[in-house]
């Protein structure tokens, strides 16, 4: 029984210059326990596969289900199973990183001293313990990140999806990151689905990859299979499959990352 | 858990408000210039209403006040869009029409303890009006708020860029202040202004409010100042929560 599974997913934006088709039809499975890369070409329809498995989206085609609650009629179901961090983030930089936490787990329905009782869970297991009292503002990077992070694990969701986590991290940092997702998945068992731009972070990470490309799903594999079946030999990198699977580099230098 | 969800989204952003104390008395500062350097000049002159002059400017300032204020309340959003707070927010559970109505609630509060803050300036210049009709006075700025921090909300999460933001809200608000008859009664203007004014929403309510100012409670205008304000509450309120229930493209 797959943790989340797709059909069909599309996403049609109306703009002042007719419609544009974020996302024309994306399937996918994701099992449970599963790490899975998200990999795609700036504006090839990641961020909306995400905003729509989350709720935040309505989808304009297609149908899915997260944890067992169906997208379209059970929105309320997926909320209280899955975790997101925009790429963005999600936090006030005036604000405490302690208040923050507790707001947070107010808002998932947690008693008010249960909430207290989970920042502190939560500041531990991520390392935010010092930091507790600091402004969101004031931390580096990549205290932020696990801020981001800490905050979309205050319910203990079965699904984290991770908007380009480690965009913008220093490379220690992007570490430390990549053994918390690890972390995650072997000790809760929690399903990991990821966007990035970084092959080496995909190839790393990631159990399964899924390309995505202009809107739809271009292909998908562990990153060995891709590299034999698109790169020509298990030896090939991952940047040369990438091109010859979408025709251009994983990421322009000059493009600014767009979230829609 | 309406209820709760309304209460913990109003503390957070109170909490906020009372963070930045120079925000919460700035925004008292226009109409307060207003009082001082434009009050005067009305003191002498026939407005047409019973009581003094103050008793027909401290209402219109007071509503001046929840207009330019709680119109331009979206700003806020979309600082909060683009710092990514309003998406982790609306990925939990909590509800929709908490979302809003706490903020809003947040809106009214400051704007209310602001009016309060120019009500005293008011009687230190010389207003004096019955104690009812100032609080009735505050209830309709309570109101006004709601309702225009609601479709401020919707807006701004419809727009989302700041640039484009702030000309819709002075477009709007301008032509409203001055059709409303905020700054002095329509009833001292030609005909056809007066006529006009009468299809601006506003000028039910600073009717209502001069009124209970004088301690005429029990008038035509105070009914439909009042209808006005809670059909016009009822209407932006709704609004606003579809607005923030499907928003996100």
């Amino acid at each position: 029984m797959p943790v989340i599974s797709a059909a069909g997913l599309a996403r049609t934006f109306q703009t002042k210059r007719g419609p544009v088709e974020a996302v024309r039809s994306v399937d996918l499975t994701v099992r449970e326990g599963e790490i899975l890369g998200l990999l795609g070409p700036n504006g090839a329809g990641k961020t909306t596969t995400l905003r729509m498995l989350t709720t935040l989206l309505a989808p304009t085609g297609g149908a899915a289900t997260v944890a067992g609650h169906d997208l379209a009629t059970d929105p309320a179901g997926v909320r209280r199973v899955c975790g997101y961090v925009a790429q963005s983030g999600g936090v006030d930089p005036q604000i405490t990183v302690r208040e923050e936490l507790v707001t947070q787990g107010r808002l998932y329905r947690l008693p008010k001293a249960r909430a207290v009782e989970r920042a502190l869970e939560l500041a531990r297991d991520l390392g935010l313990t010092e930091l507790l009292d600091r402004r969101a503002g004031a931390l580096s990077g990549g205290q932020r990140r696990r801020l981001d992070i800490a905050m979309a694990l205050t319910h203990h969701p079965k699904v984290l999806f991770l908007d380009e986590p480690t965009t913008g991290l220093d490379p220690g940092s992007r570490a430390d990151l990549w053994d918390l997702v690890r972390r995650l998945r072997d000790e809760q068992g929690t399903t990991v689905v990821l966007t990035t731009h970084y092959l080496d972070e995909a190839d790393a990470l990631a159990d399964r990859l899924v390309i995505v490309d202009r809107g739809t799903v271009a292909a998908e594999g562990t990153p060995s299979a891709l590299k034999l079946r698109y790169g020509g030999s298990i030896d090939a990198t991952l940047q040369d499959t990438f091109i010859a699977l979408t025709g251009r580099g994983p990421a322009p230098a000059d493009a600014a990352p767009v979230a829609v | 858990m309406l209820i709760q969800d309304t209460a913990l989204i109003y503390g957070r952003y109170l909490r906020q408000s009372l963070r930045s104390r120079f925000a919460l008395l700035f925004g008292v500062l226009m109409p307060l210039l207003y009082l001082l350097f434009f009050g005067p000049l009305l003191t002498d002159l026939p407005l047409g209403g019973k009581g003094s002059s103050w008793q027909v400017l401290v209402p219109g300032l007071l509503l001046q006040l929840g207009l330019f204020g709680a119109s331009f309340a979206g700003f806020a959003v979309i600082i909060e869009q683009s710092q990514g707070v309003v998406d982790r927010m609306r990925v939990t559970p909590v509800s929709r029409l908490a979302l809003l109505l706490g903020r809003v609630l947040r809106e009214a509060t400051v704007f209310v303890f602001q009016a309060v803050l120019l009500v005293l300036a008011a009687l230190a210049m010389g207003l004096r009006a019955p104690l009812p009709g100032v609080l009735i006075g505050f209830a309709f700025v309570g109101l006004l708020t709601v309702s225009l921090a609601s479709l401020s909300y919707a807006l701004a999460l419809k727009v989302r860029t700041p640039q484009e933001f702030g000309p819709a809200v002075n477009a709007l608000t301008m032509p409203m202040m001055l059709l409303s008859g905020l700054m002095l009664p329509m009833t001292l203007g030609p005909r056809w202004l007066d006529v006009l004014s009468h299809f601006v929403p506003f000028r039910y309510l600073v009717d209502a409010v001069r009124d209970a100012y004088v301690g005429a409670y029990a008038t035509e205008h105070m009914l439909y100042g009042t209808v006005v304000a809670v059909l016009f509450a009822v209407l932006a309120v709704t609004v606003g929560t579809r607005v923030y229930r499907t928003a996100g493209a």
